[in-house]
Parts: structure tokens; C-alpha cells; sequence
């Protein structure tokens, strides 16, 4: 039964995290939302105050405090700039389950999480479906960038979408079990839904780099989404669903890595599956761990393992291009210099970085769907940037990141295309 | 039925987007960095314009409404906690910067600035403002100068007062008060602005600030001396200011901060060190390099070893290691309390010791560290606020502190203002003529008593 008491019971196992805001306020410095809206609600401290508030039962309004805690792109930048160390994604991920758990889904998002996305191959079937009727719904926009908008009235708004790819990954090459050649080593590739879907290129750029490289490749077929959809929206069951769908796919065991070219990806499965599984089985539990431990960005991975040589000097000349930090990759892994190197190693290219590069770009997955004038307000900052850097190119690492960046530059007509440093590198390697 | 009178009221003013009614929004503008138990207002109000602004404190005065003006709410005594029957005013969406004069040398700004943004945009003219509370990069300039905000650089370039060169305020009925100017020299009328600064919200609601500049330092030298023996360290302090040598910053950390910090952030700090001086000295480049050399001897001098940054990287690592203190001890325990006591900078050693005296007697921890050159130390207490009885020895603790800094000659607060959490000890410092006097002065200016009520003087 709902009731406040039996919400702070739940709440009570996140006290001994929530104490430790002191309440300075210094998040109010980095949070890309707040820095929009000056609203307390939204940004760290002011959520954090208000679960206190749930657990310490000061406020009974359960729905009015999901609704702010989820107003929030899970960026990570208060938590990496947090004087007392709060983990704040971990408390707000955990927050979001239990108020949805607490609360409900929508009839909506149980039919997307529970009959579609926690189903991967239903959910491939219907999007091949989809994928013919694109044509008819919507036109072109931006051909450099890849962009389409509506013919007609349509639930996507003012965006410039991506469509769907006409071949996804898992059709382009549905498995894929190659032996380590002169590196010696063998990764696992987790794909990604968006990768898979929308930017497949960026997939087979990945696959083209790591083969170059002399690296075996395991590509287990039929992959699952990470499932930050679903933690991000609070649901579990979604969510574990997807990790055992996975965890059977992907055996530690068989590679020295688990790689994705997809920060956010990254990030979930190194951060979140560990901190999520607690209902795993033992085995289960440390197969998480094995393979959070091993998980990589492609371009950490690069530079790890000395297959890309550091430094950052490139050479003289070439075209000049900027590159865009995931907050993924910037705030939750602290993955910044690598990519970068990666670009310097890329012949032809200059890094000419833009101002405020690690600022996020307003995607942050679901939250730009359901508040996509905040994300694209955020997003016109960050298209200023790029326009005064001057630069015709700008890379990033995530493909989420890829898409909203596309929409802002598609929508403002800025002739700039939005590359993933993997394709960059990989058209070096002909 | 009055209530939903008056919030449309505000909603018809303000636009309904500015005013905030649900319970969700109004508890977070229940607290500040202080870590007393909040308390949310009955309404939150976030004005879009000055006029507005003025507009809103005018409905309150009519309705007799008590009002809290809010800015980044980094307040460390609980000055930013609203009361229950009350509103919250936000200054966030006040933040412009309106002008930024190089011939004359002054900024005017909006009171929803916030504090490093103002000094990156004047360090881009050319041009420096040098008060650098430690939540510079969140705090407003309206928060600082209702606050009298200090800083690292306290010791040569002054506190925030010492920058305000003009106001215009709201007074408690919401009429436009202009006081100051935009010239060095101005003795037109009173000197209210020198009353607004350091009122803690309970005289006037800031409307625009008018804030010196100065040229910024062509040159500056870092360097961190490490001492065996306390005292030798306070000494030290003393001799630099004999030696009529004024440091940017001259700051201090004890032993148990020195552990903490290396602990946290594995700087290279020496573990055994008694204690620690982090000391820059700037200006032109020749004033510079002797400045330098003469502290480094009168350093070596009290027997200290002397590690002198030689480069920008080495002098951001001595200043991310002062950076680090607070983060370092707020990750101790679950609470930090920290404290502002104040005494002339010659009581240094006194005071020192009697933190350890303080420490012991309460069993709790304190680590100190702070602004040594102008004696304003920040002892902090690392508890548990869960748990009562820490909570009571904490109490007891900051109780003796007062007690000794005052005895010392000193002051109960030197730069977090007294707030909530000083108030009742103010009759301690400055006796009850100036109480009684203070409480005349602010019932004839806000005679309805709606201005942040309960801070700064009590009543």
C-alpha cells in the first residue's frame, strides 16, 4: 500500500548516502540545468534535500519529487565536482527505482520498457519494420549531417532527427568471433542501442580499428540494450531483464576487455551494473564486477594498451577539427586525454579545441524527450562553441551526443559535420 | 482564501512562472550551508526584472509577509533560512552585469551575479575584484555584500566591504533607495551604504551594486613553509607583517588538517609537519621577487623548510592543497561544522591552543586551518549531526570557542555573519546598548519587521 511511511522505509537504506551533502551548494557551479532554470529543485543539492525530505517524512509529495528527480540529464558533473564526495548518480538511480517502484509506470512506458525494450528481438523486428515508412514520414534536412525532419506534424517536434539506419549492425554483421592477431588480445564489443540502430558505421568503424590493430573481436549475437533507459526511468525489472540478457551473452572469460565506442554504454556498465545488481546471484554478481572491471572506451582502450602512442602533439597542419566530451566519459570515468590522442594519432587533422568542451551538450537520453527545450537550449550553447571554433568537424564519443549535436547544427543550417573519433581514426588506417 | 488572493497577486505581477506554491519546490529554499534544520517558506518567489523585484517586496510590506532574499544559498550561519509564514526572494534570475567601466575602474551588477563569474568578466577587461569568499564560484555578489563576505586575500586587498562604492536597495515598503556613487570620493548624504553591507538581508533587498576594481598583479610567487613547532609558525606571521610585508594570502593548516588533506589527495604534504603556511605575495614583478626572498628568509629564520613554487603548475598544486581542506575534512565524517571566530592576528598561537584545549574537553575532532594573516581561523568540527549527543558537545564546543575568541579580543564571526546560529551570543561581544540601538535603527527602517527577521541583531 502507498503510504509515506512505508516511502521513507524504502528511502531509509539511502540515509547514510544522503547525509553526506553538507549542502554548500558548489553543484549549483557545473549543473548544465540549473544553470538554465536557477531552480534549487534542479539541481543536485535541492534533489537531494527533497529525498531527505521523503525519508525524514517532512513532505509527503512522492509524485512532485520523482518529477524533479527526474528532471536531470544524470551528466555526473555535480557528482565529480562534489567537495564531500556525494555519489550522486548512484543516489539518484537508486531514488528513481524506488519511486517508480513506489509510484508506478505509465501505461506507456511499461509497453515501451517491458513489451519492447527488454525484448531484443521483438524490439529489432518492430524497427525493421519501421524503417521503410521513414522515407514517407519524413525528409531530408542536412545531408552532411545526416539529419531528417517531419513531412507533417509528428510527436518528434521541431527535431532533426537521425532515422534508422536502412541496415542496422546486428544485420550488418550479426556475430563476430575473430582471434587475437599481433596484439595478442581479444576483446569483447558491446554494440549499443544507438550504434546498432542509428550509426551503424560507427560500429564497423570500431571493428575496422580494433582489426587493423591486430585485436580478436567476440561480438555475441542478439545484444541487449546497457539499460540506462531503464534505470534512468526508474525501472527495475526492465533493467534486469537486459542485464541477464547480457550476462549471458557476454562471458568475461573469453576477452582481456569489454569495449564500446558509446560513452554512455561505457559508463553504465562499468558504474551502474555493479551498483544495480544487487538482487544478481552470486555468480551473477561477480560476473558484473569481472566485466565492469574490464569495460572500456574504444580510445581509453587504444591508449591503455599502448596500440595508439600517447601524446597529444599532432602534426603540423591538416584540417582542423574539435572535439566534444561526453559527460559519460568526462565526469563518470574521467576519460578526457584519450580520445584526444586518438584524433592526434588521425592523419590529416588538427585538434583546435572549442571553449568549454566538457560542457554537456543537453542530450542526456530520455530527459531531452521529455524536456527538449531545456536540452536544446543547452545544445545551442554548446553550438555556439563549436561555430567559434571555426572548425567544419567536430568529434565526440558518444553517439547520443552525435544526435543532439546533429539536431542543433541540422536545425541552425551550420554546415559542420558531427563525426564519432572512431571513424575519423578508422578512414586514417586506409 | 487570502493565500490564493495573494499568490495570484504575485502570479499577475511576477508571471506564474516565477512564483512557486508546491511543497516540492518550497523545501528547497528550506536550507543553506550552515547544516541547521531547514525550515521551507510559505512561498518562493524568483522576479525577473529589478522593477519586479521591487514590486514584490512592496506586496509583502502591504501584506505584512516576512521575506528572505536568496542567492546561491552558501550562507554558513543560516542567514538564508527562511520563516514558515514567509517568502523566499531569489535573486537568480538577476544576474547581469551591467556595465564594467575601465576608466573609472567600477563594475555594476545585478545582486544574482555570481562572485567568479564577476571576476573573470573584469579580469577580461583588464581589470581585477579581488574579494575571494571559498564559494566564490557559486555565492552571489548580493550574498556577499548582505553578507560582508572575506576571502583568502582578506589581509592586503580587504573583504567585500571594502569594494562597495554604491547601492540602490529596496527599502522594507519597496521604494528605491540610491546611495553611493560612481566616484572614488562621495560624501553626499548618509553613508548607508556602509550600513547595508554586512545587514544580512534585514534593512533592504539590493537592487544594482556598485563595486570598486583595481589593476590586477602583473606578478605573484607562491610558497609553502613547514614548520616543526606551532609556534614558530604563528611567530612567523608576526614577523612577516613586522617586516611591513603585506602577502595576497598568508594561510595556516594544522597538523591534523596537513593529515587529513594528504590522506585525501596524496599532494606530497608533510604528514609530520606541525603545521603549515601557504603564503603568495604579488604586485610588480621586482616588488615580487624581494617580497619573496625576505618572507622565504623570515621563514628559514623561525625554522621552517621553505619549498618555493618555480612555476604556474607548482603554485596552483601549494593552492589546490589549501583547496583541499574543507573537501578532505567533510569526508571524515558524515557533518562538518565550521567556524569563523576571529581574533587579532597576534592571538594566533592563544587561540590555537586553546582549539586543542577546546578538542580534548568536548572529545570531538577539530581541524584548523584558515586565514592566518588577519587571525581569522576556521576551526572545523568533523560529528555526526544524527547523533545527539555529538550534536550537544558540537554545541558546547562552539560555545567556548566564542567564549575564547572574545576573551582573546577578537570577534564571534569574521566573515560568515552571525545569522541564525551567532545571534544569541552578539550581547557577548558588543554589549546591550548596541543591541538596543541596533533594534531602534531597524524598527524605524522596516517597522512591519518583514525584513529577514530574527538574523543578524535577533529580536
Amino acid at each position: 500500500m502507498a503510504s509515506p511511511r512505508r516511502l521513507a522505509a524504502l528511502l531509509a537504506e539511502l540515509e547514510d548516502q544522503l547525509i553526506t551533502c553538507m549542502r554548500c551548494g558548489f553543484c549549483q557551479a557545473v549543473c548544465p540545468l540549473y544553470g538554465q532554470t536557477g531552480r534549487e529543485a534542479d539541481v543536485a543539492r535541492g534533489k537531494l534535500a527533497l529525498l531527505d525530505g521523503l525519508a525524514q517524512e517532512m513532505l509527503r509529495d512522492a509524485a512532485g519529487v520523482q518529477e524533479r528527480l527526474q528532471r536531470c540529464l544524470l551528466c555526473g558533473a555535480c557528482a565529480a565536482h562534489c567537495p564531500s564526495g556525494v555519489k550522486v548518480l548512484d543516489i539518484f538511480l537508486k531514488a528513481r527505482a524506488l519511486l517508480t517502484g513506489y509510484l508506478g509506470l505509465s501505461p506507456l512506458q511499461k509497453l515501451v520498457f517491458r513489451g519492447l525494450l527488454s525484448r531484443p528481438a521483438r524490439f529489432n523486428r518492430l524497427l525493421a519494420l519501421a524503417s521503410p515508412w521513414q522515407a514517407i514520414l519524413a525528409r531530408p534536412a542536412d545531408e552532411l549531417l545526416g539529419t531528417s525532419c517531419s513531412r507533417l506534424v509528428s510527436p518528434f517536434g521541431p527535431r532533426h532527427f537521425r532515422c534508422l539506419a536502412p541496415e542496422p549492425l546486428h544485420r550488418q554483421t550479426p556475430e563476430l568471433h575473430t582471434a587475437p592477431g599481433a596484439s595478442g588480445l581479444r576483446v569483447g564489443f558491446f554494440v549499443g542501442c544507438l550504434i546498432d540502430k542509428l550509426y551503424p558505421a560507427v560500429g564497423q568503424a570500431a571493428l575496422k580499428v580494433l582489426a587493423h590493430h591486430g585485436v580478436g573481436v567476440e561480438l555475441p549475437a542478439l545484444q541487449a540494450c546497457c539499460g540506462i533507459p531503464a534505470l534512468s526511468a526508474g525501472e527495475s525489472l526492465t533493467f534486469h531483464r537486459l542485464l541477464a540478457h547480457n550476462l549471458a551473452r557476454f562471458r568475461p572469460e573469453r576477452f582481456d576487455y569489454l569495449l564500446t565506442a558509446c560513452a554512455t554504454c561505457a559508463a553504465t556498465i562499468r558504474r551502474m551494473w555493479p551498483l544495480m545488481g544487487r538482487d544478481l546471484t552470486a555468480a551473477q554478481q561477480a560476473q558484473v564486477r569481472a566485466l565492469a572491471a574490464k569495460t572500456r572506451d574504444v580510445s581509453q582502450f587504444l591508449v591503455e594498451t599502448g596500440l595508439v602512442a600517447g601524446g597529444l602533439a599532432a602534426a603540423d597542419g591538416g584540417r582542423p577539427l574539435t572535439y566534444h566530451d561526453p559527460c559519460h566519459l568526462h565526469n563518470s570515468l574521467d576519460v578526457t586525454s584519450q580520445p584526444r590522442q586518438v584524433l592526434a594519432a588521425s592523419p590529416g587533422w588538427r585538434l583546435k579545441e572549442m571553449a568549454a568542451p566538457d560542457s554537456c551538450c543537453g542530450m542526456g537520453g530520455s530527459f531531452s524527450l521529455h524536456h527538449y527545450e531545456l536540452s536544446a537550449a543547452m545544445g545551442r550553447r554548446k553550438l555556439a562553441n563549436i561555430k567559434a571554433s571555426g572548425c567544419q568537424t567536430v568529434a565526440t564519443s558518444c553517439p547520443a551526443c552525435m544526435l543532439h549535436i546533429s539536431d542543433m547544427l541540422s536545425q541552425a543550417g551550420e554546415r559542420v559535420a558531427v563525426r564519432h573519433v572512431l571513424e575519423i581514426y578508422a578512414e586514417g588506417l586506409d | 482564501m487570502r493565500d490564493q488572493a495573494l499568490i495570484k497577486k504575485f502570479a499577475d505581477i511576477l508571471g506564474v512562472e516565477s512564483v512557486f506554491t508546491q511543497e516540492s519546490d518550497l523545501l528547497t529554499y528550506s536550507y543553506d550551508a550552515a547544516g541547521l534544520p531547514g525550515q521551507a517558506p510559505w512561498l518562493a518567489l524568483r522576479p525577473q526584472t529589478l522593477e519586479h523585484l521591487g514590486r514584490a517586496v512592496k506586496v509583502c510590506h502591504e501584506e505584512g509577509l516576512p521575506l528572505t532574499v536568496r542567492g546561491a544559498g552558501t550562507n554558513l550561519s543560516g542567514g538564508a533560512i527562511p520563516r514558515p509564514d514567509g517568502v523566499v526572494l531569489l535573486t537568480s534570475a538577476l544576474k547581469r552585469i551591467i556595465e564594467i567601466n575601465q576608466a573609472d575602474m567600477y563594475a555594476v551588477v545585478e545582486p544574482g551575479v555570481v562572485t567568479a563569474q564577476l571576476f573573470a568578466a573584469t579580469l577580461a577587461h583588464g581589470l581585477f575584484y579581488p574579494p575571494d569568499p571559498g564559494s566564490q564560484a557559486v555565492s552571489t555578489l548580493g550574498g556577499n555584500v548582505a553578507e560582508n563576505s572575506g576571502g583568502l586575500r582578506g589581509l592586503k586587498y580587504g573583504v567585500t566591504r571594502d569594494y562597495v562604492m554604491g547601492l540602490s536597495f529596496f527599502d522594507s515598503e519597496g521604494n528605491l533607495v540610491h546611495t553611493g556613487a560612481r566616484t572614488v570620493k562621495c560624501v553626499t548624504g548618509y553613508n548607508l551604504a556602509g550600513l547595508m553591507v554586512g545587514s544580512e538581508g534585514t534593512l533592504g533587498v539590493f537592487g544594482r551594486i556598485i563595486l570598486k576594481l583595481i589593476p590586477p598583479p602583473a606578478a605573484a610567487k607562491a610558497m609553502v613553509a613547514v614548520y616543526e613547532r606551532m609556534q614558530d609558525a604563528s611567530e612567523t606571521v608576526a614577523a612577516i607583517i613586522a617586516a611591513r610585508i603585506l602577502p595576497a594570502t598568508l594561510e595556516f593548516m594544522d597538523n591534523f588538517t596537513i593529515r587529513t588533506v594528504e590522506d585525501y589527495s596524496r599532494a606530497g604534504l608533510p604528514r609530520e609537519a606541525a603545521a603549515l603556511l601557504l603564503i603568495e605575495v604579488d604586485g610588480h614583478p621586482a616588488q615580487v621577487e624581494e617580497e619573496a626572498a625576505r618572507v622565504q628568509e623570515i621563514c628559514r629564520q623561525h625554522g621552517a623548510r621553505v619549498q618555493m613554487a618555480q612555476d604556474a603548475a607548482q603554485r596552483d598544486k601549494i593552492w589546490e592543497a589549501r583547496r583541499a581542506a574543507i573537501p578532505a575534512l567533510a569526508r571524515l565524517k558524515p557533518s562538518i561544522w565550521l567556524e569563523d571566530a576571529t581574533v587579532p592576528r597576534s592571538q594566533i598561537p592563544a587561540m590555537i591552543a586553546a582549539l586543542t584545549e577546546i578538542a580534548a574537553k568536548c572529545q570531538l575532532t577539530i581541524g584548523t586551518f584558515g586565514h592566518a594573516g588577519d587571525g581569522n581561523l576556521h576551526p572545523t568540527i568533523v560529528y555526526d549531526k544524527r547523533d545527539p549527543d555529538q550534536r550537544q558537545r558540537v554545541a558546547a564546543a562552539v560555545e567556548a570557542i566564542f567564549e575564547r575568541a572574545l576573551t582573546l579580543g577578537g570577534t564571534l564571526s569574521g566573515e560568515h555573519g552571525l545569522g541564525l546560529t551567532k545571534v544569541r551570543f552578539l550581547a557577548d561581544e558588543v554589549g546591550p546598548a548596541t543591541i538596543a540601538w541596533s533594534r531602534r535603527l531597524k524598527a524605524a527602517l522596516d517597522p512591519k519587521g518583514i525584513l529577514n527577521p530574527g538574523k543578524a541583531i535577533g529580536g
